[in-house]
């Protein structure tokens, strides 16, 4: 089945922000990303997005389709109707067209020490930890983050305050904090119980709404805030 | 205009699993070694989140596994083009990379009694599979970009796209690159060069791979003068969604998974009796097709397909060992595996020949490594076995990050001269860019994918690919006539995809060349005209060299150590 779609795509060459109109006809299971790759290759060359697992693994394509931050290879264009308005993620700068400046939002991935802190791993031979079932799945969840953006470009905190890390960077943070195998959470909780980390979240929770993983960045935070709320209680009868 | 030049002891092109793994195997060895990670892409948006069933390790002796059955598998898997002693230093080493991987944060799936658990698969004679659900290279390449963070002398060049590598002497001694955000020229200097740029899985159309895999690495140090090994031998995964492509993996079949043909027959017991839908993939798929192009497959609005059918499994089962498969078989396929078999038909999947190496990861530029896909070290000679590839990224991924520690010590920069860099952006920007001429660079790309897909696939013959590699020179021809529409500089993308283009087109021509001189049948490859292995005069190595009027071939032994080839049967 075919159809007649209409690609409202929000543009910018560097200079100028537009928006230009492409008319094709689309099939039945299309994808959002497969009308850019159409565009690109067959209407005009010069309209520049990322792309590259097509299976909503990799993060690359995240942009918003009708004011709805998505992936656009696991989009379907019959899903959304037949106008569709693309525009790039909000909170970060454009590049151009889709393209927007992610540097910030890995550098505040980074800022939270993402990544097992553990002291006495001999590197040349190392051993095998233990942990159960029931242990991996305290975090497994929010190990499923492909980095996309999506939840940091709707997220109100981060759209006031440059310095707030943001949901993706909090669900990191909470991923390691839960990990049986990790030593290093005080470290990290106080990394992020200042005033740029989770006491900034206004709880509006649209984070978890758009995120494509349903990995649910406000529970992190939540839990995060318990666990910083401990600290903080903790260190006064210390 | 200002060209940029930085300087780094070891420059790793490419962020996937293996230049990942380099870049802190490096680390490791030396905190003062400046180590260099270039891609063209964010960090884990590499192709090698997309492996899913997992990675091959002994890692219980004490269960009944050894290295020498991980060894043989492999080797029988190979269609004993492998070079066995790679194949033993490679099994002995991939356990360690496994703990390391555990002790860094990698969520591992675990058995009831907190162990590392382990999963059949296809040619594996024992459970050896270590996996993380069905998602094992995400959670590998997230594991190990969050430990780069770590180590304070890796610097990331992310989101750069590398047109050349500089080499005086037969040594390396730089690379340049194009900066995307501006769009400018960046060269850099190195003592040495890790090549991680995977394979060249987008020569086809129906294919598992990432839009970005487009064989760089490969086409670039071939043009640079380093052979290229083994490349007619392609992998066709079984178990491709229709119509996408998307892997739907091994691992549906290895946790009890089904392939049936229009009768609901499991059709494997007629080709490989005792392993069944768990063969490797050479054989699975060549029994598919079969099925395909008898008529016994199922019709479909895309063609003929088979069913992967896992109904049988219980929701259950599938939540917990193979989430992402129903989650993409769901959102690509409007197919829930739950209720429903899944439609596949083999897919282009895996590059089995690369770069010439030797085990240690050197290519024959000195102060030059490839590892992972982009390699042929070779562990995988005609057909890897399922779940040994992210494992060999690993294993050489480190042997090249410490050997190119070694080699630099105490040498110095050999620059890339001014006139190499005024002659790089020319041939870049003016000669490229700026051409004129009356072809749209993303037909030609369509054409070869036709080409690859017609010619070059499963089944093969003489006639057929004599044909095909003269389209494809009618390609390259055309490939001299192409405009860039877009002549802008920042976020140019129009003029990466027409530069990757013209490096798949060499690297088609190279697939080809080898598998028309192949007069035999071995592991991926198979010829309708010599449908036989034939030791005495095959059992070795292809070799292709760039000459500017297409390849040239040579042959060299493989390294056989304890294994002497017999038949292979499953």
């Amino acid at each position: 089945m075919e159809r007649e779609v209409l690609f409202r795509i929000r543009r910018f060459d560097g200079e100028h922000a537009y928006w230009q109109d492409f008319q094709f006809k689309a099939r039945k299971g299309m994808t959002v990303l497969e009308g850019l790759y159409h565009i690109k290759e067959s209407i005009d060359g010069s309209l520049s997005f990322r792309a590259s697992c097509r299976m909503g693994v990799c993060g690359s394509c995240a942009v918003k389709v009708n004011g709805r931050p998505r992936l656009a290879c696991e989009t379907q264009i019959f899903d959304i109707g037949d106008t569709l308005e693309i525009e790039p993620l909000d909170n970060m700068s454009v590049l151009r067209d889709l393209v927007v400046d992610m540097d910030g939002f890995f550098r505040k991935h980074e800022a939270v020490k993402p990544y097992l802190i553990r002291g006495g791993d001999n590197y040349g031979n190392p051993k095998e930890l233990m942990q159960t079932p029931k242990e991996l799945h305290a975090y497994y969840d929010f190990s499923l983050c492909i980095k996309c953006g999506a939840c940091y470009s709707v997220c109100p905190a981060s759209a006031t305050r440059s310095d707030y890390l943001g949901p993706a960077a909090m669900t990191a943070a909470y991923r390691f904090c839960a990990d049986s195998r990790d030593e290093g959470k005080d470290e990290r909780l106080r990394l992020v119980s200042g005033s740029e980390g989770v006491w900034r979240c206004h709880f509006n929770a649209e984070c978890s709404e758009v995120c494509p993983k349903n990995i649910e960045p406000a529970k992190a935070v939540q839990k995060m805030k318990l666990m910083s709320a401990i600290r903080i209680i903790k260190s006064i009868f210390r | 205009m200002i060209m940029e030049v930085i300087k780094h002891d070891i420059v790793i092109i490419g962020a996937g699993l293996a230049g990942l793994r380099a870049a802190i195997a490096s680390a490791e060895k030396s905190r003062d070694v400046s180590i260099a990670i270039i891609a063209k892409t964010y960090p884990i948006r590499c192709h090698s989140v997309c492996a899913e069933g997992g990675t091959a390790a002994v890692l219980r002796e004490d269960e009944g596994d050894n290295f020498d059955l991980h060894a043989w598998d492999t080797i029988k898997g190979s269609d004993f083009l492998a070079d066995q002693d790679a194949v033993e230093f490679f099994v002995r080493e991939i356990p360690k990379e496994i703990l390391r991987l555990d002790n860094w944060g990698c969520p591992w799936s675990r058995r009831e009694d907190g162990k590392i658990a382990q999963r059949a698969f296809g040619g594996m004679s024992f459970n050896r599979t270590v996996f993380a659900a069905d998602r094992t290279g995400f959670h590998e390449v997230h594991t190990l970009y969050e430990r780069c963070l770590m180590y304070p002398n890796i610097t990331r060049y992310d989101e750069y796209f590398v047109t050349n590598i500089f080499i005086e002497d037969n040594s390396i001694k730089g690379i340049s690159a194009i900066n995307l955000r501006n769009g400018e020229m960046t060269f850099f200097n190195a003592k040495a060069v890790i090549l991680a740029t995977g394979g060249a899985g987008r020569l086809y159309g129906f294919t598992t791979y990432s839009h970005q895999v487009t064989g760089d690495g490969l086409a670039i140090a071939y043009r640079a003068g380093v052979a290229l090994k083994d490349m007619e031998f392609v992998q066709f995964h079984p178990t491709g969604l229709i119509p996408s492509g998307i892997l739907m993996t091994e691992a549906c079949r290895s946790e009890g998974g089904y392939l049936r043909n229009r009768d609901g027959e499991r059709f494997m017991k007629r080709y490989a009796p005792e392993k069944m839908e768990l063969a490797p993939r050479d054989v699975v798929s060549r029994a598919m097709w079969t099925e395909i192009i008898e008529g016994r497959g199922i019709d479909g609005p895309y063609g003929s397909y088979i069913a992967l059918d896992l109904t049988h499994l219980g929701e259950e089962k599938i939540n917990e060992r193979l989430p992402l498969i129903r989650e993409a078989a769901r959102k690509f396929s409007g197919i829930d595996p739950v209720d429903e078999p899944i439609p596949v038909k083999p897919v282009a999947h895996y590059t089995m020949g690369g770069l010439h190496t030797n085990m240690f990861t050197e290519t024959t530029v000195k102060g030059l490594y490839a590892a992972g896909e982009v390699s042929a070290v070779s562990i995988h000679g005609a057909n890897r076995l399922g779940s040994n590839s992210t494992a060999e990224c690993l294993v050489f991924g480190r042997v090249a990050g410490e050997k190119a520690v070694e080699y630099v010590q105490g040498k110095s920069f050999a620059e890339i001269t001014k006139e190499e860099r005024l002659a790089e952006e020319k041939r870049v920007f003016d000669e490229f860019l700026g051409r004129s001429g009356d072809e749209n660079p993303y037909e030609i790309k369509k054409a070869l994918n036709e080409v690859m897909d017609r010619y070059f696939w499963i089944f093969r013959n003489g006639d057929e690919m004599k044909e095909g590699i003269k389209r494809i020179q009618e390609l390259k021809r055309k490939y001299e006539n192409i405009e860039i529409s877009d002549k802008s500089r920042g976020f140019n993308t129009q003029l990466i995809h027409a530069m990757e283009i013209g490096f798949m087109l060499d690297l088609a021509e190279v697939v080809a060349f080898g598998a028309y001189a192949r007069e035999e049948s071995r592991g991926a490859h198979y010829r309708l005209d010599y449908p036989k292995r034939d030791d005495e005069r095959w059992l070795k190595h292809t070799l292709a060299h760039f000459t500017p009027k297409g390849p040239k071939l040579d042959y060299i032994p493989v390294t056989i150590t304890k294994w002497q080839p017999v038949e292979r049967k499953y």
